[in-house]
């Protein structure tokens, strides 16, 4: 009883169901649309359904942001390793000019090369996405103390044996703090990709725009603001897990993790 | 076991150690005492090479450690460090089998190795060993820190002054633990300090290094009561020479037997410094000394420590 108390109580649950209500049945919401914008002939944007565009849109996301994290994990962890150190500076200005170039100005430049499909849409939302990902992976890897260092090595781990053991578990608080930052932009950011033809949330917003129909604006808007709610708590609860663990950081995260890179980004 | 042979450490042109030739023995403890900057913990960390040899050889039993896979020589010997380092995402235990766990030790046996450790460091296995270490205290840590160095039965312990952060009643404390643990268990120690009483309470023999040379080397009382030179005179003793030379010898040595004296017995182990400051602060000349055990040996008296 108390289990389901606790279920009740908690917002994660209801904003889902919430959002997968509202995007199955916008269409029995006509009514309320057409009281609030009664001058519209269509108040309900119904070319596509919403379902299918939010589907698209956590697409979009997952496969952008997910390839984001494979390259800016990586690049992270080879700035940090011996063999790499030397292509930090580099790094760290290509990733800034990675989110530095506006996503539009990215799709608009792919899309005459690639043509309009998903591709240039996942190029943009991908570069936009590296950077705190990169950044935070960094951090935290840096973060890790020197002496743990030291005495990881004083044992005999190996290079991998430390990574594995001691940094990327310290790490990790800062690495999915970016991540969580990455996700989240690019779900407010993906809407910007139906410029260029690609189904996403965002198309019911530039058709309305386009054609003075606000309430297809404000349907498009509703469904990424609440998607975007709905992953950050997500990720909120993901984050108390690791703490919680039974390889919990609670006793470092404060002075090795958190402290220097986890809330930068947030 | 562990010899230096015209070892030499350059950072630049800065030579950290400077030809540096010494013998460990087998079950000995070794101090590298200095100021800072004599390179005492250069030379620890050449020998599991945390740092490289720029000239000359250091061998383990005969064989030239940079022939060596330097994991290996690692997990052969124990490394203990003053900030303890102990993995902050890992209870005490895991951190304690970290090197069985690395050699691939079968968990049961990890686990009684744990708890065997535990024991010896005299921490309570059920209450510590699953604890974090931020739940530990100071004195706490640095007993796993020396439980995890020792746990996969290296035959040397290395030790970069391990109880530099303490405060002193604590240290004081591990200090006697570390002298009973090297009683039971014969590892050879190497043992980085520059607190001088902590070498003269705790070195089988020291070696006392200045700029990376080492000045001399031999026993605590050998480096008391000849000295090399004005330098080692002068690092050693201090303005309290007597008082040292009292640190380094034990009150066994001064036992009068088949005598007895009221009050609170010393163990034999003791110094003779700590046999003066209980004579002068309980206002008596006799002090009935006993064994580790208990057995009462016999008595120390205030002419016996000045009669030498």
């Amino acid at each position: 009883m108390t289990h389901f108390a606790r279920w009740l109580r908690d917002p994660l649950p209801w904003l889902v169901v919430s959002l997968m209500a509202l995007a199955a049945g916008m269409t029995s919401l006509r009514p309320l649309f057409a009281f609030l914008f009664p001058d519209l002939q269509r108040p309900v944007y119904d070319q596509d359904s919403f379902l299918a565009l939010l589907a698209a849109h956590v697409w979009l996301v997952g496969v952008s942001s997910g390839l984001a994290v494979v390259i800016g994990v990586a690049a992270g962890l080879f700035v940090t390793r011996p063999a790499g150190r030397a292509f930090r500076g580099l790094f760290d200005s290509l990733f800034a000019a990675s989110q530095t170039i506006p996503p539009v100005a990215v799709l608009a430049l792919m899309v005459p090369l690639m043509g309009y499909d998903a591709r240039p849409a996942v190029i943009a939302l991908l570069l936009y996405g590296l950077l705190p990902v990169a950044q935070n992976t960094v951090a935290g890897l840096e973060a890790v103390p020197a002496d743990l260092m030291g005495a990881a090595r004083g044992t005999g781990m190996t290079g991998f044996q430390t990574l594995f053991h001691l940094e990327l578990p310290l790490a990790a608080g800062a690495i999915i703090a970016g991540v969580r930052t990455c996700v989240i932009i690019n779900t407010g950011t993906a809407a910007i990709a139906s410029t260029a033809g690609v189904k996403t949330l965002g198309l019911p917003i530039i058709v309305g725009l386009a054609g003075g129909n606000l309430a297809y604006v404000v349907q498009g808007a509703a469904l990424v603001g609440l998607l975007a709610v709905v992953l950050d708590l997500g990720f909120d609860r993901m984050e108390a897990l690791l703490q919680m663990g039974p390889r919990s950081l609670v006793g470092r995260r404060e002075d090795a993790v958190e402290g220097s890179a986890g809330r930068t980004l947030r | 076991m562990i010899t230096f042979d015209g070892v030499t450490k350059l950072y630049g042109e800065t030579k950290a150690v400077d030809a540096l030739s010494l013998a460990v023995q087998p079950g000995e403890m070794l101090m590298l005492v200095g100021a800072s900057g004599s390179g005492k913990s250069t030379a620890l960390k050449l020998m599991n090479r945390l740092e490289d040899c720029s000239l000359g050889t250091i061998r383990l039993d005969g064989d030239d450690i940079s022939r060596m896979p330097v994991d290996a020589l690692r997990r052969r010997m124990g490394y203990a460090i003053q900030s303890v380092g102990l993995f902050p995402h890992w209870t005490v235990a895991r951190n304690i089998g970290t090197v069985p766990r690395l050699l691939g030790w079968p968990r049961a046996k990890i686990a009684e190795r744990v708890r065997e450790l535990l024991l010896l460091v005299q921490l309570d296995p059920d209450v510590i060993g699953t604890r974090f270490p931020h739940q530990l205290s100071g004195g706490q840590q640095q007993r796993v820190g020396v439980a995890r160095a020792l746990a996969a039965d290296p035959d040397v312990l290395l030790m970069d002054e391990p109880f530099g952060a303490l405060d002193p009643i604590t240290r004081g404390v591990l200090q006697r633990e570390l002298l009973r643990i090297h009683r039971r268990t014969g590892k050879t120690i190497i043992f980085v300090t520059h607190d001088v009483n902590e070498a003269l309470m705790l070195g089988t023999r020291i070696a006392l290094l200045d700029h990376g040379r080492l000045v001399q080397i031999g026993t605590p009382l050998k480096l008391l009561a000849s000295p090399a030179n004005a330098f080692v005179r002068a690092f050693l003793g201090g303005d309290d020479y007597g008082l040292k030379l009292l640190t380094v010898e034990s009150v066994s040595s001064r036992v009068r037997a088949g005598e007895t004296a009221p009050g609170a017995p010393v163990v034999a182990s003791a110094s003779l410094r700590h046999a003066l400051s209980e004579m002068v602060s309980r206002g008596t000349d006799r002090l009935a000394v006993v064994d580790d055990d208990g057995v009462p040996l016999g008595v120390v008296g205030l002419a016996g420590l000045v009669r030498g």
